[in-house]
């Protein structure tokens, strides 16, 4: 009897899985599906069978190079999520092992940076870029893109590396171990799905960022949000083509997040159950 | 030895002064059929001048307003042409944010530019943007269902006849609505709309001395005429419809009117996409007798922002794009019809062109019954037919378009809508330091 509820309970579970996923991924499929449609097709009405076309495909190829964006995508996600690991790991271990009375402060006020809109400081920001000409500069946004992440990357370390015993680094000081030592040989490699979560969430985030890589760049930094934005238009109907030019931008993240799923998820939920 | 280094460091240096001089213009553009096809046909322009490269940034509209207002009021330089509206010429000119464009060469024939046209890009009678295609807006209309319900289109309606004929042709058993209109909140959205229309109410967004006037009985009458003939006529959710919306519910076959924007007519009567492409008839935008019809004017054109560097290169590339020989070479590689319309008075006069669009004669009668420096039927300190040229705009305009919305929506009644945008609009215009 207890074992056919279980049974009964697991079943329900996985359904209502099952479509809570299907609810939270459909816009996206339906994205894919719409891409492999003709225009006409796109504008009549809700179907999920496309006619598997791929002339919005060679259409938005044709339109503007894909590779180009494509490239500046991973160059600015990768290259901003090594600048911002090499700044967070030093400071997440300075607040979880010696805090002082002000860390959770520092940490709350670097978490509120986060809170205000980024239009507030658009002016700021695009005139300190135009007077250090970074204004469509790769560099300039990997800086951009590391600063507005560090608060959350910062956040996600520092828990991690609370995690870690105290006692462990100790040990390893009592052997003799220097400072850059204990970062590199003892505690990095602990807290490496930690490390390797953040990393991965920290590079769809920047994928995934999209108002100032749209608003920073024109030609030669400009990534794969750009290139969705220059498909968009209020008069005129491009459906099919704006959605194959999405599915172009989303498809390797998508791909990396399906190969990496179990690490994120550990990652994220480390620690969360005690 | 020493010949072979001499004539070697001979082609580099020469190598070297051909890159450097090589000028490389940035163009930013929003995404529509006649921009994308400029950008497929510049290699005519780069074959006459081999000295400059172009680079494009393609973006959607509001991202691209947004864009280029950054740059150019920072003078970030990011942009050698940009391209901008009717709304913004005038402002960015009068700033001095924008170059006047009189190096176009001498076979331009600026003179052959349309009339209403030019007058909004210029300022002081000088014009500070090349038009690249202009529209008004007029009445398309289903000419089967408009027989079915027996009546016929004068070829300059009044919004009574429009009214009339809504009402007849609203079959919603079959999913047909009779009149299709704007109603998604925006300054270019649904105000767009509603501006022009009140124009024909005699309606004014402000008086002489910039007091806001929707407490008089003009604005009364164009927002209860408007939410009344939508309720009774209109697709269900119209509140949301913006063009789009709108152009995919008419191409299959769901409206019997729709009165928007005169490009549009290129999309409804395209086979290819539109169920209902030899079915469309075209008509002025309806008036109330009161000498102003309710149409726009509108024109994407090309701009060069004062803080170029390279502003000869540009002017070279406005003045091809913008040229005579640019609708040639367009109806050359694809047909007279994808012709950019409504900048020159020479292609209206083509019969190539008028046997090819259909909507030529109208599209080109409905831009000359707009007057943008006097757009209504009182006195008003402003220009602009379906927009107010003043910075505030953008902002306020999107303010009083959301509270219309709502009223369509049937979140608010008619009159709290009018009296919160006077509010609205009296604070603005305060703080603006319009009214003293």
């Amino acid at each position: 009897m207890a074992r056919s509820v279980t049974t009964q309970h697991k079943t329900i579970a996985t359904v209502a899985a099952w479509i809570v996923a299907l609810l939270i991924f459909f816009p996206i499929l339906y994205t894919i599906i719409t891409s492999f449609k003709s225009e006409q097709e796109a504008i009549q009405g809700f179907s999920i069978i496309p006619s598997g076309t791929f002339e919005s495909y060679s259409e938005v190829q044709a339109q503007s190079g894909y590779f180009k964006f494509f490239f500046n995508s991973v160059l600015l996600s990768v290259g901003s999520t090594i600048l911002a690991l090499l700044v967070a790991i030093p400071a997440a271990w300075s607040m979880a092992f010696s805090p002082t009375k002000r860390t959770k402060d520092i940490l709350m006020w670097m978490l509120s940076t986060k809170m205000m809109p980024a239009v507030a400081v658009l002016f700021p920001i695009y005139l300190i870029f135009r007077d250090t000409g970074l204004l469509d500069s790769r560099i300039g946004l990997m800086i951009m893109l590391m600063l507005i992440n560090l608060p959350i990357v910062v956040w996600m370390l520092y828990t991690y590396f609370r995690e870690i015993p105290g006692e462990i680094l100790e040990a390893a000081r009592m052997d003799g171990a220097s400072l850059w030592n204990e970062i590199v040989y003892v505690l990095t490699p602990m807290a490496v799905p930690g490390i390797a979560s953040t990393m991965l969430l920290n590079i769809i985030l920047a994928w995934n960022e999209a108002f100032w890589t749209i608003r920073l760049t024109t030609t030669e930094a400009a990534p794969l949000t750009a290139f969705i934005s220059s498909f968009s238009s209020p008069q005129g109907l491009f459906w099919a083509k704006l959605s194959a030019a999405s599915t172009l931008a989303i498809a390797p993240i998508l791909i990396m997040g399906w190969f990496s799923q179990k690490q994120l998820v550990r990652g994220l939920t480390f620690g969360a159950v005690k | 030895m020493k010949l072979r280094t001499l004539t070697l460091g001979l082609l580099s240096a020469s190598a070297l002064a051909f890159a450097a001089h090589a000028e490389s213009i940035t163009i930013a553009t929003v995404n529509n059929g006649d921009m994308v096809r400029m950008q497929k046909l510049t290699e005519d322009f780069t074959k006459a001048n081999p000295d400059i490269q172009l680079n494009w940034v393609t973006l959607e509209e509001n991202v691209l307003r947004e864009r280029v207002t950054t740059d150019i009021a920072t003078k970030g330089g990011q942009y050698d042409v940009m391209t901008i509206g009717t709304y913004e010429v005038p402002i960015w000119a009068k700033q001095s944010w924008l170059l006047p464009l009189d190096k176009l060469g001498d076979d331009y024939d600026a003179k052959d530019i349309i009339p209403a046209i030019a007058g909004g890009l210029s300022v002081d009678g000088k014009l500070y943007a090349a038009p690249f295609y202009g529209e008004s807006s007029f009445v398309m209309y289903r000419k089967d269902l408009m027989d079915k319900a027996g009546l016929k289109m004068p070829d300059a309606p009044t919004w009574d006849f429009i009214k009339q004929a809504a009402d007849k042709m609203t079959d919603r058993a079959n999913g047909v609505n009779g009149v299709c209109l704007r109603g998604k909140a925006g300054w270019g959205e649904n105000m767009a709309f509603l501006t022009a229309m009140s124009n024909s109410f005699g309606a004014r967004w402000f008086d002489e001395n910039w007091k806001p006037q929707f407490d008089q009985p003009e604005w009364k009458n164009t927002l209860q005429f408007y939410v009344d003939l939508m309720k009774a006529d209109g697709p269900e959710g119209a509140s949301s419809n913006g063009f789009n919306e709108n152009l995919a519910l008419f191409q299959q076959g769901k409206c019997g009117m729709w009165i928007d924007a005169t490009v549009a007519a290129s999309f409804v009567s395209d086979p290819k996409n539109s169920t209902v492409a030899d079915k469309v008839g075209y008509a002025l935008a309806p008036d109330n007798g009161l000498g102003k019809r309710g149409n726009w004017l509108w024109a994407w054109s090309l701009a060069i922002p004062a803080g170029t560097q390279k502003a000869d290169a540009a002017e070279k590339f406005v003045s091809w794009a913008t040229s005579k020989h640019y609708a040639e070479l367009v109806a050359s590689k694809e047909g007279w019809a994808n012709a950019p319309p409504g900048t020159r008075t020479s292609l209206y006069a083509n019969a190539e062109y008028q046997k090819a669009a259909p909507f030529a004669k109208m599209t080109l009668d409905s831009i000359n019954a707009a007057d943008p420096t006097h757009p209504t039927v009182k006195p008003v300190p402003y220009v602009g037919v379906q927009f107010v040229a003043i910075p505030e705009f953008q902002g306020l305009g999107t303010t009083v378009g959301q509270l219309f919305s709502a009223a369509l929506a049937g979140q608010s009644s008619v009159d709290d809508a009018l009296k919160q945008a006077q509010d609205a609009a009296t604070a603005a215009m305060t703080e603006g330091g319009y009214i003293k």
